[in-house]
């Protein structure tokens, strides 16, 4: 076997030097009864056997590429220029473990605190941690963070216009808490909070592609004592207000569309940025800059004494593992898309998102729902959406997201979400065939 | 080694590292007073960017260039033909809110997995979406919380925890809600079994055990241990950090284990990455596979589809786990197979019983039986010597340390994992290292306190880091 290279010689030699007589020896401490000898399981292949069945499988999915593919709602199509899988995918990050030993691990810690300064600027925070497994447990980790911040209250808002699965997986974090998660309808500003609110979530945008600005929020949310914690599209970042710069106390995002690929869902990256008080509430691996014996720069994880391998049980969270690769290919994006080209990428998809809601909402039948956004808006159709879907993936165009695979009792919307990879006929060809779907 | 800049010192105004086509569309203008001004990312040309990520790389040690035997890390060779598999552009680029019939593929291949994992471990059912260790531990012992809710005993609240187990054991159990007992280990490195029976309460949740433990001992009373929580009315939750090795040995479902999850990024080959991201794939018995979080892949006739578990705690994150992660694990188990994942078993656990044959009569190790995939030795060699000094002296050797001070029950523990990976020749190099660091811990012991000496940096002052941290950069 390839990955195996012990020879039978050199087993025969290696069991003499341990000094038993066999390998099934050493597993004696394992009682007899319970050793199985085989796997219900196929010997295994060659490299080529086993690529030509992965190949096989990966040609059955349908590509964001080989269609015009106007589905957002939480994973985006955004372009990766080749340079950022070509450096990522190096050996010495790709196999590297964490950076425990800051010594040999340079480039990984190096990476990271270019990661947190760039994802900070953006984000508009004084810090953003080393990632999570995405935004989604980013927003949930953000949640409990508030929670122990505001001892005493317990309740947490939630924007009803929160994408559901977020809203699924903020609910399962909180399982084993006394914690209310209540949810208000539109504008954050005129949310109800009360002495028992510990935090209050604005999404920016909503799941419906709704921008509420943050600001007034954030500053009702102090003033009843409670912290403002923003799930932001870090993309939209680039040419809208911050969340940091309209007073946000917690930043959470998903960055998969600041270069990491649609990958069926993950790995993605979940980013959380906070101000300088909650720093040591901040859940999450976090890169330091510091010195070594000469005086040369050189950066280690820091403030460990928040996390699971030295906190045990009154560790802020139990992350180990984060998305660190991932974070990698965001870290790369950033720097070569840059202040120029992030901006470019953000304001094509808010000028084509926005020339797209234009045709289709002069469609007779069709109403553009969503009043101020980003990238991807809210359409009412004449008819069932997943009728209008089911004809238009015939014709090579993925439409949008299907409301109601979220929402049942919503058929009659379409979620289109529209990025700088659309061009101009993709968009009139969708304009065209919605029109048709329609009659 | 020379310093390299970060990516805010090598920027210059008006650079840019990549372009877009021109826009096809008309302009429109930004919502007023949420227009944002400035953005302070720094511009840099494509080559620049290229040559500074390419030269960051090569101030780290990683498996495919040093050999690497952190312990509980099972830094293994990552397979390269697990890139090119999870490469392909239908992976790659699927929506994971495309239709299910677009993404039959996929869906298949969640549920191969699902099925190889649960033959593996012995279990009945298993949810690939945690996307780490520590989240596969939260899930299950969230899972432990459903059932015990749905018994109506949610009194139970004490998980008990081993004093040799992963951090993040007790921080899960804290996480959901459970308070932790830790249960110390006996002079053979396991469980206690009378601490244990005295902890068996009607107050207990649970037990949290790691087989092999973090000593990379097995636990051999682990029928018993598992008979005894379970007539106490509690669960076991297996932490299968160690696991590679096990596979094709032993099954943990079979010995009374009721969820358990698999590190898919230490047994099953994937990239660690430089932290992640891994795959903490979670398996359950008969009896709390409905909780399992979800949604899971099913097959219904010919064709697969997403589904939740009937009492599902629900999702622990969006989608259905680190999907890129899974398509290189299911990668390994094709090209492995049923055969060779004893293989890989019987070659760790030889590998590292050679080398702590090698290294034990100068390395003290407290528990004297056959390790399974890795061992605990003590760095105390000589006084004055610490297994920090023994640790960065490695590096000087062309190795990467092993995993020090942990498990926190050995003084100046060095806890070593040689992975089935590696050959003969490494091993032999790395416990004449080894022996050559003694030696010098008392004839030269300088050569260790200020090790390491050819690394791109010397020794870091992590004190100052944490005490006056600079996060990000401060231009």
């Amino acid at each position: 076997m390839p990955f195996i290279p012990n020879t039978d010689a050199e087993r025969i030699e290696m069991l003499k030097t341990i000094g038993v007589e066999s390998v099934e020896e050493l597993f004696s401490d394992i009682p007899a009864h319970l050793r199985v000898q085989n796997l219900d399981l196929p010997d295994g292949v060659s490299e080529m056997e086993a690529l030509a069945a992965l190949d096989a499988l990966a040609e059955r999915n349908a590509q964001t590429t080989k269609m015009d593919w106007f589905v957002g709602a939480g994973a985006y199509n955004s372009y990766i220029p080749s340079l950022v899988p070509a450096l990522a995918s190096r050996g010495e990050f790709l196999t590297a473990y964490t950076p425990y030993q800051p010594e040999v691990s340079q480039g990984t810690l190096q990476a990271i605190f270019e990661y947190q300064s760039m994802a900070a600027k953006l984000l508009g925070m004084p810090v953003v941690n080393a990632s999570h497994y995405d935004g989604a447990t980013a927003l949930a980790e953000a949640v409990l963070m508030a929670w122990k911040a505001k001892e005493g209250r317990n309740k947490i808002l939630l924007p009803a216009d929160l994408h559901p699965e977020y809203a699924k997986v903020v609910a399962t974090y909180l399982t084993s808490f006394d914690i209310e998660l209540a949810r208000y309808e539109g504008d954050p500003e005129r949310a109800s909070l009360d002495e028992r609110t510990a935090a209050i979530v604005v999404a920016y945008p909503g799941f419906s592609g709704e921008v509420y600005p943050v600001e007034k929020a954030a500053a009702r949310a102090h003033a009843a004592g409670a912290l403002c914690i923003v799930q932001a599209d870090p993309v939209m970042c680039a040419i809208f207000k911050s969340p940091g710069e309209q007073g946000a106390d917690i930043v959470t995002a998903e960055g998969q569309s600041l270069g990491n690929p649609l990958n069926f869902g993950g790995p993605y990256l979940g980013m959380l940025g906070t101000t300088e008080a909650l720093i040591r509430r901040m859940p999450g691996r976090i890169a330091g800059e510091t010195k070594d014996k000469e005086g040369r720069r050189g950066f280690v994880l820091t403030l460990s004494t928040r996390e699971q391998h030295i906190r045990r049980e009154k560790a802020v969270s139990n992350i180990c593992s984060n998305q660190g690769l991932s974070m990698l290919q965001t870290c790369i994006y950033l720097a070569a898309l840059g202040k120029q080209g992030l901006r470019q990428v953000a304001k094509q998809s808010y000028d084509k998102a926005h020339y797209a809601a234009e045709l289709i909402g002069r469609i007779p039948g069709f109403r553009v729902a969503t009043k101020q956004f980003f990238r991807e808006f809210l359409v009412q159709t004449p008819k069932p959406a997943a009728d209008i879907a089911r004809a238009l993936a015939k014709k090579g165009i993925a439409p949008g997201l299907v409301v109601s695979r979220y929402f049942p009792d919503r058929p009659n919307e379409l979620l289109v979400c529209v990025t700088e990879m659309n061009s101009r006929p993709q968009i009139e060809r969708l304009a065209v065939a919605l029109k048709e779907a329609s009659k | 080694m020379r310093n390299e800049p970060l990516v805010y010192e090598l920027s210059r105004p008006g650079r840019i590292g990549c372009t877009l086509p021109r826009s096809d569309v008309p302009e429109y203008s930004l919502p007023e007073g949420l227009i944002r001004t400035e953005l302070d990312l720094p511009e840099l040309d494509e080559l620049t960017v290229v040559r500074h990520f390419t030269r960051l790389s090569q101030k780290n040690f990683s498996i495919d260039t040093e050999f690497y035997p952190l312990g509980s890390c099972t830094m293994k060779y990552n397979p390269k033909a697990n890139e090119a598999a999870a490469a392909h552009p239908g992976w790659k680029n699927l929506h994971p809110l495309a239709e299910p019939e677009h993404a039959q593929g996929a869906l298949e291949l969640l549920w191969r997995l699902q099925e190889a994992l649960q033959e593996i471990g012995g279990f009945a059912a298993a949810s690939l979406q945690p996307a780490a260790g520590a989240h596969g531990e939260f899930s299950g012992v969230l899972m432990i919380h459903a059932a015990l809710k749905d018994r109506g005993e949610l009194n139970r609240r004490k998980m008990l925890i081993p004093d040799s187990a992963h951090g993040t054991n007790p921080a899960s159990c804290t996480m959901a809600g459970f308070v932790t007992q830790t249960i110390p280990s006996g002079p053979d490195g396991n469980i206690d079994m009378a601490a244990l029976r005295a902890a068996l309460d009607d107050t207990v949740a649970g037990i949290m055990i790691t087989n092999p433990n973090t000593l990379g001992l097995f636990e051999t009373n682990i029928e018993e241990i598992c008979r005894l929580v379970h007539k106490a009315g509690g669960y076991v939750y297996g932490d299968g950090a160690n696991m590679n090795a096990l596979t094709g040995v032993f099954k943990p479902g079979s010995s009374g284990i009721d969820v358990m999850h698999f590190n898919l990024h230490k047994t099953f080959s994937t990239p660690h990455g430089g932290g992640g991201p891994g795959a903490g794939m979670i398996a359950a018995n008969e009896a709390l596979a409905p909780y399992l979080p979800g949604p899971v892949a099913v097959r219904r006739g010919e064709s697969y589809r997403l589904e939740m578990p009937a009492k599902s705690i629900g999702q622990v994150k969006a989608f259905y786990g680190n999907f890129g992660v899974l398509v290189r694990a299911y990668t390994y188990i094709l090209m492995t197979g049923g055969n060779g994942l004893r293989r890989v078993a019987e070659n760790a656990v030889l590998n590292a019983n050679y080398l702590k044959a090698l290294v034990e009569g100068v390395y003290p190790v407290p528990y004297k039986r056959h390790c399974m995939h890795e061992f605990v030795a003590k760095g105390t060699i000589v006084p004055g010597i610490h297994t920090l000094d023994i640790a960065k002296r490695l590096i000087d050797y062309g190795f990467h340390p092993p995993t020090i001070y942990f498990p926190l029950i050995v003084q100046e523990a060095l806890m070593i994992e040689p992975t089935e990976t590696e050959s003969k020749e490494t091993l032999d190099q790395y416990a004449d290292a080894m022996l050559k660091i003694a030696k010098e811990a008392s004839e030269q012991p300088e050569l260790l306190h200020d090790a390491p000496h050819n690394a791109p940096v010397a020794r870091l002052d992590e004190v100052m880091a944490a005490r006056c941290p600079i996060l990000c950069y401060r231009g």
